[in-house]
C-alpha cells in the first residue's frame, strides 16, 4: 500500500500534510481510498473561506460505483481548493498524494499529532478489509 | 446494431398523425406569449412504428426468457391482466368523476384492499403509493405520526439491518429520521445482541425485510419484533419478498405493524422497464387512522339495495402521497391475479417459488460458494461470484450469462456478501429452465478457470458490448443535440 | 393450474435433490403457531370467468367514451394515437426490468434518452430525468431539490395558491419530517398576483413554486419574475401542462430553474388517476441534486454508441441514507408512451393539438359567458380550462348535465377554495367536438335564472290579450 511518510491520516481515509513554513495544511484522499473507489468522475469542492470543524464534511468524491463524503481531518478555515480537479478528477487516481484537494489554515495545529502516522494507517486500512 | 435516434430520422414537414381541422371559429391568439419554435422530431407513422419495434428487439424481457433477478420477482406477467386493465370502463374513467359514476372502480379498490388485508393479516390498507419506495416513505411517516400523536417526540432513530435495500435508509432520511445499522449474525439473522444494544426510547422503529435480502427467514423474527415493541418502537416490514410468504404466514401475525406491498413483484404486474409499480401500505388497527388517502370505504348509510362505496380520508391521515388514488391500472392487474389464484393458488405460488430457489441452491452449491447453503432458503438465495483458481468475478460471470441468453442475477447486492449474485427464479419457471441455468453456470465456472478472458470481455453477442459507464458519468450527454443547433 | 409449469414427477425430483420429504419442510423456519393460515378469499376462477367479472364491474362505471367530458383539473381527455398502445404492448418493453444491465436493455435506454430529449425541447430546459410517479410528487421533488441545492441552509418554500390543490398537499406530506416552512398558499387570497408572492421572498427562501398555466387554466404574468427570485438566491420552480408548452413560451426561456408537472396528456389514458407520468427537468448545473433515474449516452468497447443509466451515485441503491431521494421504480413504461406520443404527433401535430384546445375552449367560454347567470373569468389569458361562476351550485349543474344530457361536467372549485363556491372549472380539449360544446351550452342555459318580470305598465296589455283569447 502506497503511503506518504510525511502525512498523517484520518480513519476516513484523508491524508493531511503540514506546510509548516506557511502555517498551512494540505488535504487529499489516500491511494488506498482511490483504488477502492476506482475511476473518479466527479469531485465536489467547498467554497474558499469556509470554516469547518474536525470530522465535518467538506465535499464529495464520486465514481460510477460509489459516492464518498470527504471529512476535515482537523479544525480550520479553507484557503485554497484544487481547481484542476473538477475537469480532471482522474488526477487523484493517478497520484493520490500529489493531487491535493484543499488547503486550510488549522485553528488547532495540535490535532495533527493525534492523527495516525503512515504505519498506523496501513495497519488500520488492512484491518478494515477483514 | 445501431438504431438512429428519432431526431436523426426526422425531416421537416413530416407528421405521424393528422388532426381534424378546427370546427369552431378561431379565437385570437395572445400576443407576446407564444413560442417561435418547437424542436420535436417529425416522422412518418411507419417510421415511428419501425423505430420503436426495432428498439424493443434490443431488450431482454421476461416474455423472452429466464430473469433470475434477486429481490425483483420477475415472474410471468399474465396477459389476461393486460386485457383486464384495458377495459374501456376502467381506462376511460376520469379521477374527478362523481363517485356515483365510478362505483365499479371503487368496488374493485375496496375489494383489493380487503384481499391484501386478508393476505397480510393487517387491519387496513391504502392503495395510494405508486411504488415500493413510495410505500416505505408513507410507512415511516405513519410511524412518525403515531409517536407524535402520543406526544412522544424524542424518538429520532430507525433501526435498519445491514442487509437492507437502499430505499430503506433513503426513505428514513426523507422522513427526518437517522439510520442506525444493525448487523446480521453468522446464520444471516438479525443479530439479537446487537439489536438489544440499540433498542431504547429514542428508537421510533425498525425496518425489516423478512425473508431478508439473503433469502433467509429470520429464525428469531418474533423476538426481533418483541424487542422493538418492548422499547416502544414500531416494526415496519419491507414487503418486497412477500412472494415467499403468500398463504404461508401473514406478517401481521408475526408482529409487524406496517408493511408495504410491491404489486409489481408479488402480484405479477409488469415491470415496464422501470415502472409503473404500485406500493400499497397495510397497517395494524391502531395505525389505520394515519394511512395516506383517500381510500375506498363502504358507506354505512347507503340504501339497502345499493352498495355505495366512497372515498374517505382516514381521520389523522399523514396526507396524500400522490395525486388521485394510486396507480389504478396496476390495481386492476393485481385484482385479476388474485382472483385467478384464490387462496390455494396463492399458497402454491409461495411453495413453488421456494421450491425453485432451494433446487437451484442445492444444485449450485458445489460450484459456487453460497454462504448460507446450510439453511433452507426462501424464494431467493445469495451465491458468490468467486471461482477458485480464477480472477473472474461476479461482474464477469453476470456478463457472460448474457452470451448464453440468460439475464444475469442481481449483482453486488446485498452489500454484506462480497461478489454477491442474488438469484430468484420465481415460481413460473420450469425444471427444464432451471436445469439449463445450472448447466450454463457450471460451464461458466469452467470457462473462468480455462479461458477467463471470455468472461472479462463478455458479453460478446449482445446488442452492445460492455459500455463505458465512467465516460457516461464524466462527459454527461443527457439530451440529444437538436438538428437545428 | 394457472401459471405453474411443475408436474408431480418434477416436484418429487426437486424435493429429493434438495433433501427434504415434502413442501412443508421448506418452511420449518416459520413459527408453527402462525404457519399456513387459512385465507378467507374468494375461490379461484378461470381467466375466462375473471374477464366476465371485470366486464361487469367496469360496466358499473360511466366513462368518457360514452359521455361527453368537460372535466380537467390535472387529468385530461386527450387523443391517444394508435401507435402508443401498439408500442407499449410489446412484451420486450413492458415485461423488461429496469435497465441495470445496459447491454441487453438498449431498447428501454434509448427510448428513455429520446423521452428526456423531447421533454427538454418542450420545457426549454437542459436536462430531464426518466420520470417520477406523477405531477404532484414531481412538484414535491422540485421543492426538496431546491432545499438540497442550498445544502439545507434555506428551509422556506413559497408556493402559489394557484398551484393544483393536490400538488400542494403532496408537497406538505412529503416534507412533513423535514422542518420546512411552506408559505404563500394558505396565507394569501387565491386571486393573489405574483407580486404578493414575491413579497414573501427572502434569503431563507429555497424556491418559489408557481403553476403556469395555473390550476384555473390561466397564464400567469411572469415578466421579470425569474430575476426577482434569483435576486434573493432562490430557485424558480414552474409546474406546467405539457400540451400548453407546444404553444406558449417555455419556462426555460423565462428563467425557470426547475420545470416539472404531469405528463398524462402526452399519450396516457385517464385510467382513473394512474398510472400517470411525473416529468422533471432542470438546468444542467443542478443535475447532481436531481432525483430519479437519468439515461446518458456513451460508447461500448467497440466504440459504438450506446446508452446507460448514469449519475447513479445520487440514487438510493448506492448513496442510501444520503441519496437525493428514495425513488427506485418510477413510471418507465409511461415515459415510453410519452416518447411514442411525441414522436408520432411531432412538432406539427403537438402544436395543432394545443391550438385546437385553445380555440375550442375559447369558443365554449364565449358561448357560456353570453348565457344569463353565468360569468366566465376573463381577467387573464387562458389555455384549455376556464372558470365559470354559475347561477346555482356546481353539484346541481353537474347533476343536470349528467342525468339529462349525458355530459360529465367540470370541477367544483368550492371544494378547495372557500370563496369560489358555485364556481366550476371547465376543460375543453381537441376531443370535444363543436356539437358537444353546443350541447353543453344548451344544457347550461336550461339552468339560467328566469328573466326579471316586465315593468307594470305593460302588464295589463298582456292580461287583456289573454282574456281575449279565452273568450273566443
Amino acid at each position: 500500500m502506497k503511503t506518504d511518510p510525511n502525512a498523517r491520516y484520518a480513519k476516513t481515509h484523508e491524508w493531511v500534510r503540514m506546510e509548516a513554513a506557511r502555517g498551512e495544511a494540505v488535504v487529499g484522499i489516500t491511494d488506498h481510498a482511490q483504488s477502492q473507489l476506482s475511476d473518479l468522475v466527479y469531485v465536489e469542492l467547498p467554497p474558499v473561506g469556509k470554516s469547518l470543524k474536525q470530522g465535518e464534511t467538506f465535499g464529495v468524491v464520486e465514481s460510477v460505483k460509489a459516492a464518498s463524503d470527504l471529512y476535515m481531518p482537523m479544525d480550520g478555515t479553507i484557503t485554497a481548493v484544487n481547481t484542476a480537479l473538477p475537469d480532471e478528477p482522474g488526477l487523484i487516481n493517478q497520484d493520490a498524494f500529489a493531487a491535493w484537494i484543499l488547503k486550510f489554515e488549522p485553528s488547532n495545529p495540535a490535532q495533527f499529532d493525534a492523527l495516525m502516522d503512515a504505519a498506523a494507517y496501513e495497519a488500520f486500512a488492512a484491518s478494515e478489509e477483514h | 446494431m445501431k438504431e438512429p435516434l428519432v431526431y436523426e430520422m426526422s425531416a421537416p414537414g413530416r407528421c405521424g398523425v393528422e388532426m381534424p381541422e378546427p370546427d369552431v371559429p378561431l379565437a385570437k391568439l395572445p400576443e407576446g406569449m407564444l413560442r417561435d419554435d418547437l424542436p420535436l422530431p417529425e416522422l412518418a407513422q411507419v417510421d415511428v412504428v419501425r423505430h420503436y419495434l426495432r428498439l424493443s428487439q434490443l431488450n431482454y424481457s421476461v416474455d423472452q426468457g429466464f430473469y433470475p433477478l434477486g429481490s425483483c420477482t420477475m415472474k410471468y406477467n399474465p396477459k389476461v391482466n393486460e386485457e383486464a386493465a384495458r377495459l374501456p370502463g376502467f381506462v376511460l374513467t376520469h379521477p374527478h368523476q362523481d363517485l356515483e359514476t365510478v362505483q365499479g372502480n371503487l368496488v374493485l379498490m375496496w375489494a383489493l384492499q380487503e384481499f391484501l388485508k386478508e393476505i397480510s393479516g393487517f387491519a387496513a390498507v391504502s392503495l395510494q403509493p405508486a411504488a415500493g419506495a413510495h410505500g416505505e416513505l408513507a410507512g415511516i411517516l405513519i410511524i412518525r405520526a403515531y409517536h407524535h400523536s402520543r406526544g412522544d417526540t424524542k424518538r429520532t432513530k430507525i433501526l435498519i439491518p445491514d442487509s437492507a435495500h437502499g430505499t430503506n435508509p433513503a426513505s428514513t432520511t426523507m422522513a427526518g429520521y437517522t439510520t442506525v445499522a444493525v448487523k446480521s449474525d453468522a446464520r444471516g439473522n438479525v443479530d439479537l445482541d446487537a439489536l438489544k444494544a440499540v433498542c431504547d426510547d429514542t428508537v421510533a422503529g425498525i425496518m425489516i425485510t423478512n425473508p431478508n435480502t439473503l433469502g433467509l427467514f429470520d429464525e428469531h423474527i418474533e423476538q426481533v419484533n418483541n424487542l422493538v415493541h418492548d422499547c416502544g418502537g414500531l416494526v415496519y416490514g419491507d414487503g418486497a419478498n412477500l412472494n415467499a410468504l403468500l398463504g404461508v404466514v401473514r406478517p401481521g401475525d408475526l408482529g409487524f405493524d406496517v408493511m408495504h406491498f410491491n404489486l409489481h413483484k408479488t402480484f405479477s404486474t409488469p415491470h415496464g422497464g422501470g415502472g409503473p409499480g404500485s406500493g400499497p401500505v397495510g397497517v395494524a388497527e391502531e395505525l389505520a387512522q394515519f394511512l395516506p388517502g383517500p381510500i375506498a370505504a363502504i358507506d354505512e348509510e347507503a340504501d339497502e339495495d345499493e352498495l355505495l362505496v366512497k372515498l374517505v380520508m382516514p381521520e389523522n391521515s399523514i396526507g396524500r402521497v400522490k395525486s388521485f388514488y394510486g396507480n389504478f391500472g396496476i390495481l386492476v392487474r393485481a385484482y385479476t391475479y388474485i382472483r385467478v389464484h384464490g387462496p390455494e393458488g396463492l399458497r402454491r405460488v409461495a411453495e413453488h417459488a421456494v421450491l425453485n430457489a432451494n433446487y437451484l441452491q442445492a444444485r449450485l452449491k458445489a460450484t459456487y460458494p453460497i454462504p448460507h447453503a446450510d439453511r433452507v432458503c426462501m424464494h431467493e438465495f445469495v451465491a458468490q461470484g468467486i471461482i477458485e483458481g480464477s480472477d473472474a468475478r461476479a461482474l464477469d460471470i453476470a456478463k457472460r450469462l448474457i452470451d448464453y441468453d440468460f439475464h444475469p442475477p442481481t449483482n453486488y447486492f446485498p452489500l454484506i456478501v462480497p461478489e454477491a449474485l442474488m438469484i430468484e427464479p420465481t415460481e413460473t419457471e420450469s425444471k427444464q429452465t432451471l436445469d439449463r441455468f445450472v448447466e450454463v453456470m457450471e460451464k461458466i465456472a469452467q470457462e473462468a478457470k480455462e479461458s477467463p478472458q471470455l468472461l472479462h470481455d463478455a458479453p460478446h453477442i449482445a446488442p452492445t458490448r460492455r459500455l463505458d459507464e465512467v465516460k457516461a458519468a464524466k462527459q454527461l450527454v443527457l439530451c440529444a443535440t437538436f438538428p437545428q443547433d | 393450474m394457472t401459471y405453474f409449469p411443475h408436474t408431480d414427477a418434477e416436484r418429487a425430483e426437486m424435493l429429493a435433490a434438495i433433501g427434504v420429504q415434502k413442501m412443508e419442510d421448506l418452511f420449518r423456519d416459520v413459527p408453527e403457531r402462525v404457519r399456513f393460515p387459512s385465507l378467507n378469499l374468494p375461490a379461484a376462477i378461470s381467466e375466462m370467468e375473471v374477464m366476465w367479472e371485470l366486464q361487469n364491474i367496469s360496466d358499473a362505471n360511466a366513462h368518457v367514451g360514452e359521455f361527453h367530458c368537460f372535466l380537467g383539473a390535472g387529468a385530461y381527455h386527450h387523443y391517444v394515437p394508435t401507435t402508443v398502445d401498439y408500442v407499449q404492448s410489446r412484451g420486450e418493453f413492458y415485461t423488461a426490468y429496469t435497465p441495470y444491465q445496459p447491454e441487453i436493455s438498449q431498447g428501454t435506454l434509448q427510448a428513455l434518452f429520446e423521452y428526456q430529449s423531447m421533454m427538454c425541447a418542450l420545457t426549454g430546459m437542459e436536462v430531464s430525468n426518466a420520470s417520477h410517479y406523477d405531477g404532484a410528487t414531481s412538484a414535491a421533488e422540485g421543492a426538496m431539490m431546491a432545499v438540497a441545492v442550498s445544502r439545507g441552509a434555506r428551509r422556506k418554500v413559497v408556493i402559489s395558491p394557484a398551484v393544483h390543490p393536490q400538488y400542494r398537499q403532496v408537497i406538505r406530506t412529503y416534507t412533513q419530517g423535514m422542518e420546512l416552512d411552506i408559505v404563500g398558499d394558505e396565507t394569501l387570497r387565491v386571486q393573489a398576483e405574483i407580486p404578493d408572492l414575491v413579497k414573501l421572498l427572502d434569503d431563507k427562501t429555497a424556491a418559489l413554486v408557481i403553476q403556469n398555466p395555473n390550476f384555473f387554466g390561466q397564464m400567469e404574468d411572469v415578466a421579470g419574475l425569474a430575476d426577482q427570485v434569483h435576486a434573493v438566491g432562490a430557485l424558480l420552480v414552474v409546474v406546467a401542462d405539457p400540451i400548453s408548452l407546444a404553444m406558449f413560451t417555455p419556462p426555460g426561456a423565462y428563467g425557470a430553474d426547475i420545470v416539472c408537472g404531469e405528463g398524462q396528456p402526452l399519450g396516457i389514458p385517464l385510467s382513473y388517476g394512474g398510472p400517470y407520468l411525473g416529468y422533471f427537468t432542470s438546468r444542467k448545473a443542478l443535475v447532481r441534486q436531481m432525483a430519479g433515474r437519468i439515461v446518458g449516452e456513451t460508447v461500448d468497447v467497440d466504440d459504438r454508441r450506446g446508452y446507460v443509466l448514469t449519475l447513479s451515485t445520487r440514487e438510493q441503491h448506492i448513496r442510501r441514507e444520503k441519496a437525493t431521494s428514495n425513488i427506485c421504480s418510477n413510471q418507465g413504461l409511461m415515459a415510453l408512451a410519452a416518447a411514442v406520443y411525441m414522436s408520432t404527433m411531432g412538432k406539427c401535430g403537438l402544436r395543432t393539438v394545443a391550438e385546437l384546445c385553445y380555440h375550442k375552449s375559447h369558443y365554449a367560454a364565449k358561448q357560456i359567458d353570453a348565457l344569463r347567470g353565468y360569468v366566465v373569468d376573463q381577467s387573464k389569458p387562458f389555455f384549455k380550462e376556464f372558470v365559470v361562476k354559475c347561477p346555482t351550485s356546481v353539484k346541481r349543474v353537474n347533476r343536470h348535465l349528467l342525468k339529462k344530457w349525458g355530459i360529465i361536467g367540470g370541477y367544483d372549485l368550492g371544494q378547495d377554495y372557500a370563496h369560489l363556491k358555485n364556481h366550476v372549472l371547465l376543460a375543453v380539449t381537441e376531443m370535444n367536438r363543436k356539437d358537444e360544446i353546443d350541447a353543453l351550452v344548451e344544457a347550461l342555459k336550461e339552468l339560467s335564472p328566469k328573466p326579471k318580470k316586465a315593468a307594470k305598465k305593460t302588464a295589463p296589455k298582456k292580461v287583456k290579450a289573454a282574456s281575449k283569447r279565452r273568450a273566443r
